[in-house]
């Protein structure tokens, strides 16, 4: 089975690294970006074919290490 | 006093910690990150500068998980005293003895410059050699050193007096121009709640001699050491 966890920042956590890609697409000319925010994507593959144990899999891999809780959030998508 | 500098994949700040604490009179010695006990009768664990696993995922986040860390949890559960300079900070927010996270500078600029602190307080183990309110004048090198926690969380740190230093001006003034990284309230380091781990991004190991430039970085392990006795 494979999985997508999508990392992103918490709403009103300052993000620089977006803060610095928006002004590098506004100084190519791109037109009508009104802001961006950087995140991680993870593609996993999983040993299993329950799709139960594989969200509970997940969910610790994400609490454990792939995201700081303390400033980001995270999706699970099986795919 | 028995110290153990830990050392990751990726540590490269260790050989000077080391040397800082043997200066100032403490017994110290590496330990490997996979090493599930601390060696026995260790008072300080170090967690020093550098870029442990590359900073792959967040600064600090995979060695924060390593196998070590378990020992050294337990170590400050038990009241002993625990260093996070640098990469030692982050490792220490990201395994959950500090609270809040370090950063990308808000200037999205690694700074590497020399730099004025302001002690907070000067009655833990950590600063009882410096005066309170002192401005020390150390070096800063990172590129994620932004200090930032939660609203509750940073109310908290003010009101019970976990903020350990600030950085200043050279009189100890707290400016905006002083906090290159963009941290709140300018803060440089902070101590846990029982004031035995302290997480700092500045180096003071490296001002611990006049040849290379100053000494102030010393009184910090001079307090520490001070807290044990030397090391026969």
């Amino acid at each position: 089975m494979k999985a997508r966890v999508t990392v992103t920042l918490k709403n009103g956590v300052l993000d620089p690294q977006g803060k610095a890609i928006e002004g590098a697409l506004k100084s190519l000319g791109v037109e009508g970006i009104d802001g961006v925010r950087q995140g991680k994507v993870f593609d996993i593959e999983l040993g299993t074919a329950d799709k139960t144990q594989a969200e509970a899999q997940l969910k610790a891999a994400c609490e454990k290490l792939l995201a700081n809780t303390v400033i980001e959030n995270y999706r699970v998508e099986i795919v | 006093m028995k110290s153990a500098v830990i050392v990751f994949p990726g540590s490269n700040r260790e050989g000077d910690m080391v040397r800082a604490l043997k200066l100032a009179g403490s017994d110290a010695q590496k330990v490997w990150h996979a090493e599930t006990e601390l060696p026995k009768g260790t008072d300080l664990v170090v967690l020093p500068g550098g870029f442990s696993y590359g900073d792959y995922l967040r600064c600090g986040a995979i060695a924060g998980r390593a196998t070590v860390m378990d020992a050294v949890r337990a170590h400050a559960a038990r009241g002993g005293l625990v260093l996070g300079v640098c990469n030692g900070f982050q490792i220490l927010c990201e395994a959950g003895l500090l609270p809040g996270i370090l950063m990308r500078n808000a200037n999205l600029k690694f700074i590497c410059h020399r730099q004025f602190l302001k002690v907070e307080r000067n009655d833990t183990a950590f600063t009882k050699n410096y005066a309170k309110g002192q401005a020390i004048d150390v070096c800063v090198a990172h590129g994620e050193g932004n200090y930032t926690a939660d609203a509750e969380t940073l109310k908290r740190l003010e009101g019970d007096g976990l903020v350990a230093f600030r950085y200043s001006d050279a009189h100890g003034n707290v400016t905006a121009d002083a906090n290159r990284n963009g941290s709140m309230n300018s803060i440089a380091g902070i101590y846990s709640d029982k004031l035995n781990v302290l997480g700092m991004m500045p180096h003071p190991e490296n001002l611990i001699e006049d040849l290379v430039g100053g000494t102030d970085g010393r009184g910090l392990f001079e307090s520490l050491v001070s807290s044990f006795g030397k090391a026969a």
